[in-house]
């Protein structure tokens, strides 16, 4: 059990802390559909694929004291910064500071917006489908996003470079 | 008259012990209840492990499935009919989805999946749009019909009111199986007032919506719902039975792996074990199959896997103490250490387990929250969400509850041997924390 506590704080120390939930969110899941060995089981929510155990596990982090949670209120919209403790660290390194095979996939990621995050795990989660079926059934579920024809074609493509 | 309209000559009906009588009158319906896929249900409990705790929770998914379609059934036939929100040609497609939102899970399902990676949500796609008896029937009704089955089951269906029957905080598979779930085990939390709930649903926008006349049996609902995920959900020693569950078949898929020569080969598993596995190997499975390699593993020359399959067939559980893991993880370590010394090995005897839940939660504003919330209808036709007005629920709202165990067995660390380095491990469990 710990040691899927110790991958999600390597993550959001390695990506150097991450701003939002449902970036978050999106981006464990990209990296678990690329084959990364996160273990948290993701369905299809209101912002696309979302995971109830990955909330969880933040939110126990949080409480250890191994994730420290800041809330910034955007005027228009409230929004969460997570970032690894002292005593996050030294959980992590104590677990055998789990290996997440490639740290540049984690800043690549981190450094997209949540918008772009959300479409491109959208996308993933539609993968069994042929293109033109995902990209339909993304409008579908997605529709008052307006995601562009760029957007859509940008996103496959950071799909392959992560595949590679 | 086309398939999908079909109906049976007479009515047929399931005696239930929570709803009474589940009613079929759809041709599509009767046929996908006795397709091969549907029937495999039976062989699966509903509560996994908790029969070890209490005795009378044997019952099947498939009783499950058949209360969430007639609960559906109820509310189309029932309360929705005629009313100009709901679109009536949706009715074959949620009923189907009510009937079928369960197809794919396996035996044991939640340490099954654990130890084997997979997921019961994409047997279930696979089920309605792969080679079945199930998806033959599905595709008799259109070529697409399987598919939007699919689709409603994975929350990715356009129509967001047909998703909330079977998917939302207060859907028909959650009203089945908190009741269905207390009359088994026989607790007194679980039962609400379902009637009333069911008659002030209404269909509203791309929502369902109660009416506000209706809360208090919400909250009656939602505190049901939050007494049995304590009481009987996570009640730790059906999870000392799952936590051992587990451990078997990690132990049997390491020692596959590590060429250890099977007295009874492991068939069922092995596409399992190499992660070969198609659908036919998963469908080959139920909890009779489990079972049965258990029993035959009793007398494997592996100790660890005999002790293991020894436990779960005989009941002979771990032992279990509160564990604080923000700061005990390096007691965890230094047990691991002792664990290893006293030659009792921590991978399959020292198990940290947790679990916690969410009762009830709503959209806040602003925030990235992905909970679809409880609405009221009020009768100026203004909707508001339930904690707004409901002070019981609000004293719950996002409030999550976690429990952490440690488990390991018991009767290993009194039994003479390596007392010193024994008597060590029970001091460091006796200590506060852990």
């Amino acid at each position: 059990m710990l040691q899927e506590h110790a991958k999600i704080v390597d993550f959001i120390s390695t990506a150097e802390g991450v701003t939002g939930r449902k970036k978050l969110q999106k981006m464990i899941y990209i990296l678990k559909k690329i084959g990364m060995p996160f273990q948290e089981k993701y369905e299809f929510h209101i912002y696309g694929p979302y995971s109830e155990e990955l909330t969880a596990r933040v939110e126990e982090l949080c409480d250890m004291g191994f994730i420290h949670e800041q809330k910034e209120d955007k005027s228009s919209y409230v929004q969460y910064r997570y970032t690894v403790t002292d005593e996050g660290l030294e959980f992590r390194n104590a677990l055998g500071k789990p290996e997440l095979a490639d740290a540049a996939h984690a800043v690549k990621l981190n450094g997209k917006s949540a918008r772009f995050l959300e479409l491109t795990a959208t996308l993933l989660f539609f993968d069994d489908l042929e293109q033109s079926e995902q990209i339909a059934k993304l409008h579908s579920v997605k529709g008052k996003l307006n995601f562009t024809q760029a957007e859509i074609a940008e996103a496959f493509a950071f799909i392959g470079e992560l595949r590679q | 008259m086309d398939y999908a309209n079909q109906k049976l000559a007479e009515e047929k009906v399931f005696k239930d012990p929570v709803h009474r009588y589940i009613h079929v009158r759809d041709q599509v319906i009767w046929d996908l209840i006795n397709a091969r896929e549907f029937q495999r249900l039976r062989r699966i409990k509903q509560l996994g492990t908790s029969y070890l705790v209490f005795h009378g929770a044997e019952h099947s998914r498939f009783s499950h499935s058949l209360g969430v379609y007639e609960i559906v059934r109820r509310i189309n036939d029932d309360i929705f009919h005629e009313r100009p929100e709901w679109d009536e040609s949706e009715r074959l497609v949620v009923l189907c989805a009510a009937l079928l939102h369960d197809l794919g899970h396996g035996p044991f399902s939640h340490s099954f999946e654990k130890v084997f990676n997979v997921d019961h949500e994409d047997f279930t796609r696979e089920i309605l749009q792969g080679d079945t008896e199930v998806n033959s029937i599905l595709k008799k009704v259109s070529a697409e019909f399987p598919k939007k089955v699919a689709e409603v089951i994975g929350k990715t269906y356009a129509n967001k009111q047909v998703v909330s029957l079977i998917s939302s905080q207060i859907d028909a598979d959650r009203m089945d199986y908190l009741q269905r779930d207390a009359y088994y085990t026989g607790v007194s939390y679980g039962h609400f007032d379902m009637e009333r709930i069911l008659r002030v649903m209404r269909p509203f926008e791309d929502q369902v919506v109660i009416k506000s006349s209706g809360m208090h049996a919400v909250e009656d609902y939602i505190m049901s719902r939050y007494q049995m995920y304590w009481q009987v959900y996570f009640h730790p020693v059906a999870r000392s039975a799952e936590v051992i569950l587990r451990k078997i078949l990690q132990r049997a898929k390491y020692l596959s792996g590590h060429g250890y020569k099977f007295e009874q080969p492991p068939t069922h598993f092995l596409a399992f074990f190499d992660n070969s596995f198609t659908l036919k190997d998963y469908l080959a499975l139920d909890e009779g199959v489990l079972m049965t390699y258990f029993q035959l593993w009793l007398t494997e020359r592996d100790p660890i896997l005999s002790d293991l399959c020894d436990r779960f067939v005989n009941r002979r559980l771990f032992q279990y103490v509160d564990f604080d893991p923000g700061k005990d993880y390096k007691k965890l370590g230094e047990l691991t250490q002792l664990f290893e010394r006293a030659g009792i090995d921590p991978e399959y005897y020292l198990i940290d387990d947790s679990t916690s839940d969410l009762p009830y939660d709503f959209y806040r504003p602003g925030e990235e929250e992905e909970r679809l919330p409880i609405h009221l209808l009020m009768p100026n036709g203004d909707i508001k969400e339930l904690s707004r007005l409901s002070q019981i629920v609000d004293g719950i709202s996002g409030k999550r509850r976690t429990d952490y165990k440690l488990y390991f067995p018991a009767e290993l660390l009194i039994d003479g041997q390596k007392k010193e380095i024994k008597q060590q491990i029970l001091e460091l469990l006796r200590e506060g924390g852990v």
